[in-house]
């Protein structure tokens, strides 16, 4: 009987999902196999691979973005976890203080920094050095992607260890596990979960970007949202080729996830044995 | 299949009562007058200007419900999708002679339209609406190259300073696919509005080449990188430059020698007005002297009314960036549509050009 009431609580959402994600997910679909006239074609996909370098270049860019975020965030979060309870609190406010502000607008704000007469470069100046050219390149790009998901790195990683039972590392020192061995064979495996959610929440927007890559990429590091942006909003509406690149990126972000999420299963099974 | 139908069809339906709802939330029964127009595109009262919405509700005792689009497709998507009702619209020309050509326009009755009288001879019968009978012209200006004088090693006076190596990195382009075919068209001598793939795919060329000297593809952001000096030249409105010019006096405009692209944004009705006769004497009412005059003032674009530019100070009559000289503008086209193969061979190669 529960188990029945539990799914008529469900129902909003589920009526929420329907419309908002299996529709339009639906009609991604039938758009990227229709072609302008309405029939059936397979021209949209096929075309797609003009544009591999561009997919190649977001999922690199994405992938280091990540890789940094998970360098940067995994002691921050060690350490929180860590602190006493108002002190977590604090830290995960003031963590999440910038994201009070539109994204657009700390992204631009990058953008007067890093400019060639922008903050940076004029205040190096004051002592003699530069200018240097930081904005169209593409650590720009990562260093954006990595400014404004590094927060959804930490949180994952920080909710799952602050559920470590502190005992499980003093049991590993106990038995005298140096520093590096309880980070690597006590630490990380228990973290993973949080790992995996946090390499997903960075990777996933990062890929799909369009407005960090425009404004600090400039016209050399356009990546693939960039690309699905311009079929929707450029010169001319082109839906079917629009959804053609966003289906291939989809299903490009479910394989990497997919291989992901295996490698977990294998290290919990691991664990247990 | 069917009770997905049904959903959307809900979903779509209950879409429709929420914006109904928006656009009727007029006082009494005074009649609604709904106009949509580009933003930051008329005087409204700030800084001090005529407040000429005001002024019109005030006349004629009506309400006035104003919206504004950023881009001609963002309006023509909302009006083809059906959702919206508008009585007075300001697409620009080569949307414009879509509309025509899609029948989403209506013509307008001149005799409601007095002023109509003022619009200067070469925009009578523009190429976008040859017969004149669907459009009053609101505002023009031109493309030209906006340079940074302590950048340049002398004074540009063709699109070839975009392609120029000495420039290297600091050269901004359009990110728009048709602005930047329309300049590499210029370039090599075609028409902005020409079907011939051989010259498009000519263009493309042009454009990849282009690349390697490119700080970046922008479009607004032009604006404040040319203001701070991050690039030495860059394509750019006339209207815009006169006001980036009076912040940066480093600055400077041209209209290239090759010819450039002019841009009408005229007033039209869309098909189903419910008040075509009040959106007539609106669209009469904006071409007053007075009116006119507090609209150019405020967006600095150029007049197409020589009731308005007989009114307006000598200083503004007399920049050649706001009003240039009839040889340059005997060099200018204005775009009109083009046929939707050509449409997709320009974004096809311009998808090329950017994802190399």
């Amino acid at each position: 009987m529960k188990s029945n009431k539990s799914i008529f609580a469900s129902v909003p959402y589920l009526i929420w999902m329907a419309i908002f994600i299996l529709v339009p997910l639906g009609m991604v679909l039938v758009f990227a196999f229709t072609s302008r006239e309405g029939g059936f074609t397979f021209d949209n996909i096929l075309g797609i691979g003009k544009y591999a370098r561009v997919f190649l270049k977001s999922i690199n860019l994405s992938v280091i973005a990540t890789l940094i975020c998970l360098v940067l965030a995994f002691p921050i979060a060690y350490m929180m976890s860590k602190m006493s309870e108002v002190a977590q609190r604090t830290v995960l406010m003031l963590l999440m203080l910038p994201m009070w502000m539109s994204f657009l607008l700390r992204t631009y704000a990058w953008m007067t920094l890093l400019e060639r007469e922008g903050l940076i470069n004029k205040f190096l100046g004051l002592f003699g050095i530069g200018p240097f050219t930081m904005i169209n390149t593409q650590g720009a790009v990562v260093l954006g992607m990595v400014y404004n998901f590094l927060p959804f790195m930490i949180m994952p990683l920080h909710s799952i260890m602050v559920k470590i039972d502190k005992s499980v590392i003093e049991a590993a020192q106990d038995l005298g596990a140096n520093g590096f061995h309880v980070l690597v064979r006590v630490l990380i495996p228990l973290s993973l979960p949080g790992i995996i959610t946090g390499i997903t929440m960075v990777f996933v927007p990062s890929v799909s970007t369009f407005i960090i890559s425009r404004m600090l990429g400039g016209g050399k590091n356009i990546l693939i949202g960039d690309l699905i942006e311009q079929q929707f909003l450029g010169s001319v509406y082109n839906p079917n080729v629009g959804s053609a690149m966003s289906l291939v990126l989809m299903v490009i972000i479910l394989i990497i996830m997919g291989i992901i999420n295996h490698f977990d299963d294998e290290e919990m099974e691991g664990m247990l044995i | 299949m069917k009770k997905l139908l049904a959903v959307l069809l809900t979903a779509a339906l209950a879409m429709g009562t929420m914006t109904g709802c928006g656009s009727n939330g007029g006082e009494g029964d005074k009649p609604t007058l709904n106009v949509y127009n580009w933003g930051e595109y008329i005087s409204d009262g700030t800084d001090g200007t005529l407040d000429t919405i005001a002024a019109f509700e005030e006349e004629f005792g009506v309400n006035v419900q104003y919206d504004m689009f950023s881009t001609n497709e963002e309006m023509y998507t909302k009006l083809k999708s059906g959702s919206v009702s508008y009585d007075v619209i300001i697409p620009s020309d080569y949307m414009i002679s879509r509309m025509i050509k899609e029948d989403m326009l209506e013509k307008l009755n001149m005799e409601n339209i007095p002023n109509s009288q003022y619009v200067m001879d070469q925009f009578k019968t523009p190429d976008y609406d040859p017969t004149g009978e669907y459009s009053v012209p609101y505002t023009w200006g031109t493309v030209g190259l906006i340079y940074n004088t302590t950048m340049v090693e002398e004074i540009p006076d063709s699109w070839d300073a975009l392609w120029d190596e000495r420039y290297k990195d600091n050269i901004l382009m359009f990110s728009n696919s048709r602005d930047a075919f329309g300049i590499a068209e210029k370039l090599l001598g075609y028409s902005q509005n020409t079907t011939d793939e051989a010259e498009i795919r000519a263009c493309a060329d042009l454009l990849k080449q282009q690349k390697d000297v490119l700080q970046t593809y922008v479009m607004d952001e032009i604006f404040d990188k040319m203001e701070i000096g991050e690039a030495a030249v860059a394509p750019y409105y006339a209207g815009d430059a006169v006001t980036m010019i009076s912040e940066n006096p480093d600055l400077g405009f041209v209209v290239p020698k090759e010819g450039s692209n002019v841009f009408i944004d005229a007033m039209c009705i869309p098909k189903g007005s419910p008040n075509k006769e009040l959106a007539e004497q609106f669209i009469n009412f904006m071409c007053e002297t007075e009116i006119g005059v507090a609209n150019i003032e405020k967006i600095c674009y150029s007049t197409p009314l020589t009731n308005v530019y007989d009114a307006l100070p000598d200083e503004t009559k007399n920049n050649p960036i706001i009003y240039p000289s009839d040889e340059v503008l005997a060099n200018c086209e204005s775009f009109v549509n083009l046929p939707d193969e050509t449409n997709l061979l320009i974004q096809d190669l311009w998808n090329e050009i950017i994802a190399e």
